[in-house]
């Protein structure tokens, strides 16, 4: 079977400056896959050019169809999610009004079980339901993101350093959940700093360093490599200074 | 001053200030959702009028024949951007909306135009051309710029209003027109004298904003409208396209525009060029409303309206340079309030 989303030979480049060089990546339906790597390697750049926010050259298929010449509002339609970094939600309306316009592609009466869907995922989002987005704390607006992501139906949720700036206790929720997005079917696509954690609930992973995948394999392979325990993970050699 | 003639001002000003207000709304929502700042509101206000005074005297409108050119236009622009991936239903879909419509409507304006038609098909058949017209024109001059910046966008804006404006001359000739009222007779209520005009004006306009707050709170397409001016890119990702949005502005703006010139041209005379101050006004009311507060510039409007009214009274030879004064201390305040903004950047 093919991949859900397969990416070959992708470059993106902001003016002259080739941000993503040469990456090919794959992810299969079911599969949580994870990109790790240090700020400024590039992975944002490569989400958002999937997503056909930044112009990509090379090739990207998504569910067997060639994205090249659709917008981002049909890649949504096409069961394709991104959480992005800065979360962007409609910050002056509140949580339902978010997840509700999340599914603006979608049936309205497939969104209203959808929205059940969501809140039993979060269910803080629930209690909060009419309080304006930008009043959330950073953890709840983190799921709010999620959530209206989820509303569109995604077959593909990447996500955008999930967990950027949110206490440990939250950490773990939102890794828990990306777990269980995987076993209800929607495949994740997954850019963390926070490498340990990405890898352990990861299948696939590949390591970007300065706009390349300097390697790739099964997240516990990866995991268990020496050189990314030593920049990412964390446990140092003697002399070597802590990422 | 006695106090009849305060009241009279006072009512004088509210009219005109309801007018202003729905004006001013209309360039907030313009603004908010695609960043145009709308010069050519007072175009769609002359048009309005225009269109509905000539069908009312049994003349055949050029706005009609100009809302099928732009029409073609517009299909050609989706032809154009679509060339690499045509397919039937698009081109159909296009075809129908941006040719055939108008076509239709303006069969149906030829048709009625040779027999003086009453003013409730006058007004209808007004407010669809004009409608057609604001968003056509959004297609051709605004949807291909939609990515610049607010500075582009506005010296594309100030190109259509000129255009406009040129062709309302063609259109309409250089005399002014007036139109019959939408619902004639009036009452007294003290001193105070009401015409059906007047309270035609307060219904409309506080009938719109309640339309308005409601299609804004409440349905998706509201929802998505608000949500695309908070947040562009978290719009798209939601799967809202900005040209939607930007569609069902300018379509807003133009029918608010449109009604405007309708609930005026009975009132006073409206030449081609009358739009263009009647616009700035309302565009005064949104200044003071910051361009994103909707009931700042509501009640800023009213002031605009009532300010106006006092000062022809009293110094009508400055009348409009006390109106655009009112601007002044208003930005300065705002300079003074407001940190330094950068231009937003998509």
């Amino acid at each position: 079977m093919s991949a859900l989303l397969s990416v070959t030979d992708a470059h993106v480049a902001y003016g002259k400056v080739e941000a993503v060089r040469s990456v090919s990546l794959e992810v299969g339906t079911n599969e949580i896959v994870t990109i790790v790597g240090a700020n400024g390697a590039g992975k944002t750049t490569l989400l958002s050019a999937i997503m056909g926010i930044l112009p990509l050259k090379g090739r990207v298929a998504f569910a067997g169809q060639d994205l090249a010449r659709l917008d981002i509002e049909d890649r949504v339609a096409m069961g394709l999610g991104l959480v992005p970094e800065h979360r962007e939600l409609f910050v002056t309306m509140n949580v339902e009004d978010n997840l509700e316009l999340g599914a603006f592609r979608i049936e309205r009466s497939r969104a209203k079980s959808s929205i059940e869907r969501v809140y039993a995922l979060f269910p803080r989002l629930k209690e909060r339901r009419k309080q304006l987005a930008g009043t959330l704390s950073g953890g709840e607006q983190q799921m709010l993101a999620m959530g209206r992501a989820l509303m569109g139906e995604p077959k593909l949720l990447m996500l955008d350093e999930p967990s950027l700036g949110l206490a440990p206790i939250i950490v773990a929720d939102i890794f828990r959940i990306i777990t269980e997005l995987r076993a209800s079917g929607v495949s994740v696509l997954l850019v963390e700093q926070n490498a340990q954690a990405a890898l352990k609930i990861a299948d696939q992973a590949y390591v970007m360093e300065l706009g390349e995948f300097v390697l790739s394999g099964k997240a516990s392979d990866i995991a268990a490599n020496e050189r990314v325990a030593a920049s990412y993970l964390g446990f140092q050699h003697e002399g070597e200074s802590r990422i | 001053m006695n106090t009849t003639i305060m009241l009279f001002l006072v009512q004088d000003g509210i009219t005109n200030g309801a007018i202003y207000a729905l004006l001013g709304l209309a360039l907030v929502l313009v603004f908010a959702v695609t960043r145009v700042i709308l010069i050519p509101q007072g175009e769609f206000v002359t048009y309005g009028a225009l269109t509905y005074a000539s069908l009312a005297a049994g003349q055949m409108p050029g706005t009609g024949k100009l809302a099928l050119a732009l029409g073609i236009g517009a299909f050609v622009f989706d032809l154009f951007v679509a060339r690499k991936a045509l397919h039937a239903r698009l081109i159909l879909r296009s075809c129908i909306t941006n040719i055939v419509l108008p076509a239709i409507v303006l069969a149906l304006t030829l048709y009625f135009a040779a027999q003086k038609p009453p003013v409730p098909v006058c007004i209808a058949l007004s407010l669809v051309i004009v409608a057609m017209i604001g968003v056509y024109l959004y297609r051709i001059a605004f949807q291909p710029l939609a990515h610049t910046s607010v500075l582009v966008l506005l010296i594309a804006s100030v190109g259509v209003h000129l255009a406009l404006q040129g062709l309302g001359l063609l259109f309409f000739g250089a005399e002014g027109q007036r139109g019959p009222a939408v619902l004639s007779g009036a009452f007294t209520a003290g001193a105070l004298r009401f015409t059906g005009q007047s309270i035609t004006v307060y219904a409309i306009t506080i009938a719109f904003i309640v339309a308005l707050w409601l299609f804004f709170g409440l349905t998706l397409y509201g929802k998505a409208l608000r949500a695309t001016a908070v947040n562009r890119l978290g719009a798209r990702l939601a799967g809202i396209r900005t040209t939607l949005s930007g569609q069902i502005a300018f379509l807003l703006a133009s029918v608010i525009g449109a009604l405007s010139g309708i609930m005026i041209v009975p009132i006073t005379t409206l030449y081609y060029d009358s739009g263009f101050l009647i616009g700035l006004k309302g565009f005064v009311a949104a200044i003071i409303g910051g361009l994103v507060s909707y009931p700042l510039t509501a009640v800023a409007a009213l002031v605009v309206g009532i300010v106006e009214a006092f000062s022809s009274f009293y110094a009508s030879n400055y009348k409009e340079v006390i109106v655009f004064m009112l601007l002044i201390p208003v930005l300065l305040l705002r300079s003074l309030a407001a940190p330094a903004v950068e231009e937003e950047k998509d």
